[in-house]
């Protein structure tokens, strides 16, 4: 498959030493942007969203998440890490959150914020928003739902939510905060640890001509594996770490599945898990939802409890947050000082679609190629197996009118063409070795 | 390119079926958004009117680069008014089918305002045939 030269910034990438061509991820991308070529998956860059379940699903860790190298956060003197709540639920709870901010504090950073700090205060706004928007509202809280309405639901992009997540709102207040002490901008390092893939790339290049505030992200899996260590290390605390944690129940909740549907005022439905939230965004495009207000959709289950870069069981970090939750107060004391600041700068501009050319840009000509794949797929089996390297006989169908693949890419025809003596053995040998690589027929030892 | 469906009255599980496919095929043509959008608000219109108040139907659609034809054709009862059924908010759908969501007398009139060419024929006792054409540019 040609790959296009890549016009987003995008968080995922294929280590080709390491994949082993075992097409799970090609069967659970939302978008088909996946293809198994010489034995390796290819990612169709224009196509991906950065949702990760290709990294969830992968057998052996080939697929590698493009975030920062931790060693930047030395580059600047005052190193802030931006915090989610679901950062604390990855531990058991005899592990104290005060252990855990030293142990973060020993890492290298000088301070430690919640990020969900800012949904105090962005709760009002969204609520102003929604009564004056096209409804539903869809929040612009999960990247890969933005993305994923980007790509797949072009014409649902003016019903996302214009006003920026959390993360960025926090970001904004640190920058101000740093500013008003004189710190030079230079100086000051803001880092976000993040459980989602999705972020990564919302952070780098984000939607709605906007630019992040933010200098860095830090994988979680990576840095809960660094703090979980250092914890059974039991290393001594030397350095001395500021703890932001102004966090109300709201804030904590946030994340989790309902936690943002249940301040909005009106109809709300909160749908998490990508399968549900793709149904839903079809009925919405169909006109057949009438009356909802406010929809909070989430890319994985559970929420961000159930996060790509999450490390323990989504159900019992969800507990986790919910039990925090509880100990905590409706609002938090800084609430008035992001009031202050919050409205001016949080609304983002229009959001884009991101178009799939899936035929042709030039309409006469995709419909030409359109009517050639759907006579194809008359020819194919239907079962969509997976064994030509696209993730359904669709897909193959559009490779092939688009000069991507090959119809003997099909397994079944290429069995016809064998028995009708149209292909020798020999050449079908040749097209599975092309598909799933050279040395595919060679017993493997796991 | 041409495509057709089969509708059967008062199926209204699969209500919406032909237009959510004209959507996707639409989709894939990279049509603009908004034109996509009214063709699927009336044809899902039209589909649920033969679901809702013939016997079954079909839909011819005719895609090319200047636009889309929808040809609807069903048995069923027919429009004895048309002027009164092209009037917002006048609706002949019985009880039942307005519990279900349906019926609230837009059909025809949503219709119309979504296409750029929208002709009606109807014999009463026998069946209506719409015509609806969007144009793509």
């Amino acid at each position: 498959m040609k790959l296009e030269q890549t016009t987003y910034n995008r968080a995922l990438e294929i280590v080709n030493d390491i994949c082993i061509g075992c097409s799970h991820c090609m069967k659970v991308c939302p978008t088909e942007a996946l293809r198994v070529s010489e034995g390796k998956a290819k990612i169709h860059v224009d196509w991906c969203i950065d949702c990760g379940e290709c990294y969830r699903e992968c057998p052996t860790r080939a697929i590698r998440v493009m975030d920062d190298d931790f060693s930047r956060i030395f580059n600047y003197t005052h190193r802030v890490l931006l915090v989610p709540s679901v950062f604390y639920a990855q531990f058991s709870d005899n592990i104290t959150k005060k252990r855990i901010n030293d142990i973060i504090g020993e890492l290298g950073f000088t301070e430690i914020c919640a990020v969900e700090q800012s949904i105090d205060s962005l709760i009002e706004e969204e609520n102003e928003y929604v009564r004056n928007a096209v409804k539903p509202v869809i929040s612009s809280f999960c990247p890969a739902v933005v993305r994923l309405v980007q790509v797949r639901f072009p014409s649902l992009v003016e019903n996302i939510m214009r006003l920026l997540p959390p993360i960025e709102i926090t970001a904004q207040y640190y920058k101000r905060k740093y500013a008003e002490y004189g710190i030079p901008d230079q100086e000051l390092g803001i880092f976000y640890l993040t459980p989602c893939i999705g972020k990564i790339a919302a952070v780098k290049s984000p939607v709605g001509g906007y630019t992040s505030p933010i200098n860095g992200v830090i994988n979680m899996d990576y840095f809960y594996n660094k703090v979980y260590l250092a914890y059974k290390q039991k290393i001594p605390v030397t350095k001395e770490v500021v703890v932001n944690n102004a966090i109300s129940s709201k804030g904590v909740l946030f994340p989790t599945t309902g936690g943002e549907a249940r301040l909005i005022e009106g109809k709300t439905l909160s749908i998490d898990g990508m399968k549900n939230v793709i149904d839903f965004l079809e009925m919405l495009e169909n006109e057949e939802v009438d009356g909802v207000d406010f929809l909070e959709l989430r890319a994985c289950d559970q929420s961000c409890a159930g996060g790509i870069l999450s490390h323990r069981n989504r159900f019992l970090i969800a507990e986790s947050m919910r039990n925090y939750a509880s100990t905590l107060g409706g609002e938090h004391e800084l609430v008035s000082d992001y009031k202050k600041h919050c409205s001016a700068v949080i609304h983002m501009e229009k959001i884009e679609p991101r178009s799939m050319v899936k035929y042709d840009k030039d309409l006469d000509l995709a419909i030409v190629k359109m009517e050639k794949a759907r006579e194809l797929r008359r020819l194919f089996p239907g079962i969509d197996c997976g064994a030509c390297g696209a993730p359904s006989c669709e897909a193959l169908a559009e490779d092939v009118v688009k000069e991507q693949a090959d119809i003997n890419d099909c397994i079944f025809l290429r069995t016809l063409y064998e028995k009708r003596g149209e292909l020798s053995l020999e050449e079908a040998v040749k097209i599975m070795e092309s598909i799933w690589g050279k040395d595919r027929f060679v017993k493997r030892n796991y | 390119m041409h495509l057709e469906f089969k509708v059967e009255g008062g199926d209204f599980s699969n209500a919406g079926s032909a237009s959510s496919q004209i959507k996707r095929v639409l989709k894939q043509l990279n049509i603009d958004p908004s034109v996509i959008k009214r063709v699927v608000v009336a044809l899902y219109e039209a589909e649920v009117n033969i679901v809702a108040h013939a016997y079954r139907g079909r839909i011819d659609a005719y895609i090319s680069s200047s636009g889309i034809v929808l040809k609807l054709e069903d048995e069923g009862p027919g429009i004895p008014d048309v002027g009164k059924a092209m009037t917002k908010g006048f609706s002949t759908a019985s009880k039942e089918v307005r519990e279900m969501g349906f019926g609230a007398g837009m059909g025809l009139p949503n219709i119309s305002d979504n296409s750029d060419v929208f002709t009606i024929d109807t014999i009463v006792g026998k069946g209506t045939s719409l015509n609806i054409e969007i144009k793509f540019r």
